[in-house]
């Protein structure tokens, strides 16, 4: 069966750098966890294209480690996340900040 | 099969941008499960029949419910909406989105220049796949499991309550023992002030 191998890797880049937006862009945790997940997906695809693209199931394989990957990141992550909402009250990024140097240069940023 | 792939492409790409456009978590996370089914009908066609399985019972059937479980129990409703429509103003999103669509661009550019057309590709069965992953990557699977149980144990870590919880004898001599903190602490300021004072 033909395909086009640039059209699938074209998607996955847009992909990528659509979860790239979300990463940059988003203030709360839980959206760039969700970015992050997006990120893994289009790579993974990537994967699976090369893997379809020479006839090996290499790209398959490296799907499912990514896959296993994604998952404990997640659920370490998750967890980082309910712990944040308990300390702070907040998912806001900027307000995380306690490790911060404490000069008055960097106070009013 | 080329009908298919470019439909399901346009899904997962208009369904990712409607992620990270969203202002309410839990809609962010619905339009997620579309762009993962819209990935799987990529990797049905393909040809890799077992991944497109994979990728909707782990990624749309366990990721997401775990993160929609998430939002659920910190009830992230309407505020997170609002804190996220004052959030999202045009001088934070536009910068970064216009670099990134530049790397894109070049990323892309480079795929068509240095293209080589249409290739036929073999269909590969889950058979192969088992057999390759049990085979030659055998090293690799059981780090995989290694890595599981790390993120089991360090998820299991972090997320649990930091409560106390001690058994009513501990808990005897516990008060007991700060009863005692208490009533010496006066005698041991007077003790070591005088120290303090000695060189």
């Amino acid at each position: 069966m033909p395909f086009n191998p640039q059209a699938v890797l074209i998607v996955a880049a847009i992909l990528f750098v659509l979860g790239l937006v979300g990463v940059l862009t988003r203030k709360n945790i839980i959206f760039i966890l969700v970015s992050v997940e997006i990120m893994l997906n289009a790579a993974g695809l990537a994967f699976v294209a090369a893997g379809a693209r020479w006839g090996q199931p290499d790209g398959q394989v490296m799907f499912l480690f990514i896959l296993a990957m994604a998952a404990s990141e997640v659920s370490v992550g998750l967890a980082l996340v309910m712990q944040t909402h308990r300390q702070h009250k907040t998912l806001d990024v900027q307000e995380l900040r306690e490790l911060r140097d404490k000069t008055e240069e960097y106070s009013s940023i | 099969m080329n009908v298919l792939f470019y439909l399901s492409s346009a899904i997962a790409i208009a369904a990712t941008i409607m992620v990270i456009t969203r202002y309410k978590p839990i809609h962010a996370l619905l339009y997620l499960v579309v762009s993962f089914m819209a990935v799987a009908m990529i990797f049905l066609s393909l040809g890799a029949p077992f991944v497109a399985v994979l990728e909707i019972i782990l990624y749309a059937g366990a990721i997401i419910v775990l993160m929609i479980f998430v939002v659920m129990m910190l009830n992230l409703g309407s505020e997170t909406a609002q804190q996220e429509k004052e959030w999202l103003l045009p001088k934070v999103w536009l910068g970064p989105s216009i670099l990134s669509l530049v790397l894109l661009g070049e990323i892309i550019y480079l795929l068509l220049r240095s293209g080589t057309g249409n290739a036929s590709f073999i269909f590969i069965d889950s058979k192969k796949v088992a057999l390759s992953l049990y085979g030659e990557y055998i090293i690799a699977v059981e780090l995989t499991g290694f890595l599981l149980m790390a993120g089991i144990v360090g998820a299991a870590h972090i997320g649990k309550h930091k409560k106390k919880h001690l058994h009513r004898f501990l808990q005897e001599e516990e008060v007991s023992t700060k009863i005692e903190v208490r009533s010496t602490k006066p005698e041991d300021e007077k003790q070591t002030k005088p120290v303090a004072y000695k060189p």
